[in-house]
């Protein structure tokens, strides 16, 4: 199959690259863009931590090719802090202790951070609903959960580590 | 019996005041605060990089040709056309190997028992059979189907109970009838306690396996450094097992091989063996002089690493009417699958921990570990409790019920307490058991009443803090820990243990800061590096607390003695005082005003050392703590459960964890730790099934296999039991395992008060209680009838 020739604006760098179209758009995050904070933990969309924004909508990257996302803004979990500086989310997720082994936490840092573009006060349940599809095996979610709530009640500020 | 009880009582709680006397008038400035994981930033932006993400110039891919029958002999491996695709640099199969049977159980050559190539059979469906390494991990790939394989086919045997008929197939030579390892404990005179009870009871149970699934599957990358010295990435839950195994297999000294364990993506107790991913690179790189990676599928990861293991438990207990435990049999058959690993372990503890938390005058347990051609079965978090406590929480729940007794109330008669020795066993030197019933009662007694088809249940349970034992036979301290102070006062922290995601970097930190004065801050931690690192047995049996704490401890105080003679002689003091050191302050301890800041006096001890700078060492190897654990923790979980009762579906509603880990050292740390057991074991209640055909698993990916999803997850609330544990760093002892133990038992509890039915398999699918109701309805209409017809 004939290589493509694309662009993925990633974290606001444009990359160009050349891609069997079959490429998922995880393995060009990963493999042709060298970003590694985007895990895969399964082959069958089911685990959720490769999880990514696409155009601001919380995708699972292994769910896309990478030529479907030609010329799209992807934000992966290394495009949240600006200049060293966390993002309200990160900070949450430190403060509450919404990891352990950290395999899981950048989809589910993009996971709940899609859901707080579309939603800024989301109920406990539509949080929960947000993470369904990304298995988290250490923390019980629960400790992922309110770090979202504490973000929603406005408890952190854009860029004010 | 009740004076010995309330003396030795008295005796525990008159040592514990003194034990604690000194720490109540020590200010503590650091423990249990709230503080971040040391490593939080790295995970939270995606900076940390784990075995998967490592990559190495010129490295190649690698995968891994499995067995696809469960029993067969290998007769021939021609891989002559796979080695002619382009790309593919080397096919190695076990006659590439030293052919070397090893196993974590090293004291015990016959338990060494695994080739992960094997050169003459495969045991499992899964097995290694060969493995590829090329330029890609798409050519590996196509390699594998080129590698033609001839087999003779033998016939197999999948459960334990078949696999011990005279009659059935051998799965290695030698082994009379499949039988691995058998394990007996026994105290007390079982018959005549027996004689003595007012009601028996007998039961049989099943209990399933269970996958670790790890987020990160195995992984490895096998390299030499430019200098030569074989470096292993690996993902693993102790790099000194690893080192040292590899060392065993590879027939070179452990020195001559490096393995960094840096960040891990989860662990649970299936990351201790070796696996396929770290031999099988490492035997290609030594081939190539190439870095090779090999990164297992999620499929591989179910098939092809090993399980909880599944066992039936065979219960027969004795009470009086008044609830008074009089005596205790159990029997247990394990299916051990086609390898020892840790399972040997596992049927040892989970025999023992049957007996917890309760005083019994009698026990007796005999536990058979039986090869079937299955996937080896092995340790996963709670190490063969959960198990245990599916049945004996639940028979004492029915047993309670029968006898018209209140089964908290009965548990408390019975439970243990500080002061109290398993005989033969173990010594129990704090137990917050008693204050874990009280918790729960109470959170019972706030939920009132509660609607149909909706009940809570609970289960006692408790666990070791690390393990005593030395079947891997080795010549280090168990822990050890190197700290280094920098004239700026900077700390340097190494330690062997292993980080996994349960915080083990960021505990050992805290317990620095605390010893030595300063901030967490202060401290950088190195771990899971056999170079850089001394060794400590790593991640398992939630041991680290305990045993690395006590060793960064004692590192931190020996530099800490050393740094303060110079305090000492700059001040001049008359030396009845005291000097300590909080907060980055050096000071007398009677006047705390009086001192000098802590990095003006690393800087005069750095230059009074003769430009040397101040290291401490530590070590600890558990000595006369009996049989099993230095240290055990307590507990009670409750949980609230709705039955739809025509499906048959499971809802957890909520929960209480009562939780007695000692002195808590890290806050944050400790509730993520329980409620992660608590998600992993309630899934091991009712929703985590691994269905075997013939030796097949037939749910090998996770939409076929069911875990705990956020929807799913009640609210979790903690009561946290505090105790002093004397022999834990700060009175600390274990949080990471323990919880995994009671939760399936309280779920089947749960099902039983809300519909009376007794489910003996776990874990319970909704067709299980569907059946069960149906099979009661029948009984309770033949009662009625029968009644009728008198």
């Amino acid at each position: 199959m004939e290589k493509r020739l694309i662009t993925l604006i990633v974290n606001e760098q444009a990359y160009e690259i050349y891609v069997n179209p079959k490429t998922l758009l995880v393995e060009a995050i990963r493999d042709h863009v060298g970003l590694t904070g985007t895990k895969r933990g399964c082959e069958t969309v089911s685990c959720g931590a490769c999880t990514v924004l696409v155009n601001d909508m919380a995708v699972k990257s292994c769910s896309v090719l990478a030529v479907q996302c030609d010329g799209m803004k992807i934000t992966t979990s290394e495009g949240l802090e600006v200049n060293g500086k966390l993002a309200p989310i990160q900070k949450a997720f430190l403060d509450n202790g919404s990891y352990q082994c950290g395999f899981c936490t950048s989809g589910m840092l993009m996971a709940t951070s899609g859901l707080l573009k579309e939603n800024k006060k989301p109920t406990k349940d539509q949080i929960k609903e947000s993470i369904e599809g990304n298995i988290c095996r250490c923390t019980g979610y629960n400790s992922i959960v309110r770090a979202v709530e504490a973000v929603a009640r406005g408890e952190y500020k854009e860029g004010s580590v | 019996m009740t004076t010995t009880k309330k003396a030795q009582e008295a005796t525990a709680k008159k040592g514990q005041e003194m034990t604690t006397f000194g720490l109540a008038k020590e200010k503590l400035t650091v423990l249990n605060t709230h503080v971040h994981n040391i490593d939080g930033v790295a995970k939270v932006t995606g900076r940390a990089t784990y075995s998967f993400d490592t990559k190495l110039p010129g490295m190649l891919y690698g995968k891994i040709l499995r067995s696809p029958h469960a029993h067969a002999r290998i007769k021939n491996i021609d891989a002559s056309k796979a080695l002619a695709l382009h790309g593919v640099k080397a096919v190695v199969t076990g006659k590439d190997t030293l052919g070397i049977k090893q196993g974590i159980w090293r004291r015990y050559q016959e338990l060494c028992d695994e080739q992960i190539l094997p050169v003459e059979k495969v045991r499992y469906i899964g097995e290694p059979v060969a493995a590829v390494a090329a330029a890609t991990e798409e050519i590996a790939e196509a390699a594998l189907d080129l590698i033609e394989v001839d087999y003779e086919v033998l016939p197999g045997v999948f459960e334990p109970m078949e696999a011990m008929k005279k009659d059935a197939p051998t799965i290695h030579e030698g082994v009379e009838r499949n039988i691995n390892v058998t394990r007996h404990i026994e105290w007390g005179d079982v018959e005549s306690g027996f004689e003595e009870a007012d009601y028996i009871r007998e039961d049989n149970f099943f209990c399933g396996g269970q996958a670790h699934m790890c987020m990160e599957t195995r992984a490895a990358v096998s390299s030499y450094t430019p200098e030569g010295k074989l470096t292993i990435y690996h993902s693993n839950q102790s790099a000194y097992y690893m080192q040292a195994l590899m060392a065993g297999v590879l027939g070179i000294r452990e020195g001559d091989i490096r393995v960094i364990a840096k960040y891990v993506g989860g662990g649970f107790g299936g990351k201790f063996e070796l696996d396929g991913a770290i031999f099988c690179t490492a035997i290609l790189t030594m081939k190539l002089f190439r870095p090779v990676k090999i990164v297992y599928t999620r499929e591989e990861d179910f098939i092809a690493t090993k399980r909880r293991t599944p066992m039936h438990y065979w219960v027969r207990t004795g009470i009086k009417k008044d609830g008074t435990f009089c005596a205790r049999e159990a029997r247990v058959v394990s299916n051990g699958g086609a390898y020892t690993g840790m399972g040997a372990t596992a049927l040892y503890l989970t025999g023992f921990f049957h007996s917890f938390p309760y005083v019994w005058p009698a026990y007796r347990y005999d536990g058979y570990r039986v090869y079937t051609n299955t996937l080896p079965s092995t340790s996963m978090r709670g190490f063969g409790a959960p198990q245990a406590m599916w049945c004996s929480e639940q028979q004492l729940e029915w047993m309670a019920t029968d006898l018209g007794l209140d089964p908290i109330e009965m548990r408390r008669k019975n439970g243990h307490y500080a002061g109290y020795e398993v005989p033969g066993q173990a010594y129990i030197a704090s137990c917050g058991l008693d204050e874990a019933l009280t918790k729960t009662k109470e959170w019972i007694k706030a939920k009132g009443k509660l609607p149909a088809n909706r009940a809570i249940g609970y289960s006692a349970a408790g666990f070791m803090s690390g393990g005593i034992f030395n079947w891997f036979d080795t010549p280090y301290s168990f822990s050890s820990a190197v700290v280094t102070i920098n004239q700026d006062g900077t700390v340097i922290l190494h330690i062997g243990a292993t980080e996994i995601g349960q915080g083990s970097n960021t505990t050992m930190a805290i317990i620095a800061a605390e010893t030595l004065g300063v901030k967490v801050e202060d401290i950088t931690v190195h771990s899971g590096d056999t170079d850089h690192c001394p060794a400590d047995l790593g991640a398992w049996g939630s041991r680290q607390t305990l045993m690395t704490g006590n060793a960064t401890k004692r590192a931190c105080e020996d530099a800490k003695r050393q740094i303060l003679e110079f305090a000492y002689a700059k001040m001049g003091l008359n030396i009845v005082y005291d000097l300590d050191i909080k907060d980055r302050w050096v000071h007398i301890v009677a006047r705390p005003e009086r001192g000098m800041p802590w990095e003006e006096l690393c800087k005069i001890a750095t230059r009074g050392k003769d430009g040397q700078r101040i290291i401490g060492r530590g070590f600890y190897t558990p000595h006369r703590k009996g049989m099993i654990s230095p240290a055990y923790s307590y507990m009670m979980q409750a949980v609230e459960v709705e039955i739809d009762k025509e499906t048959g579906h499971i809802d957890l509603i909520d929960s209480l964890t009562a939780h007695d880990c000692g002195t808590p050292i890290n806050h944050l740390g400790l509730i993520g730790q329980l409620e992660g057991a608590f998600s992993m074991a309630a899934g091991y209640g009712y929703l985590e099934y691994m269905p075997y055909e013939d030796g097949k698993l037939m749910n090998p990916n996770l939409v076929d296999y069911k875990m705990i999803r956020a929807t799913e997850m009640p609210e979790t609330p903690i009561a946290e039991i505090d105790t002093y544990e004397p022999e834990g760093p700060y009175g600390a002892k274990e949080a990471g395992e323990g919880l995994t133990n009671p939760t399936a038992a309280a779920i089947g509890n749960a099902i039983f008060h809300a519909l009376g039915i007794q489910m003996k398999e776990c874990p319970v699918r909704p067709h299980m209680i569907v059946q069960a109701l149906k099979e009661k309805e029948e009984k309770d209409k033949a009662a009625k009838g029968a009644k009728k017809g008198k």
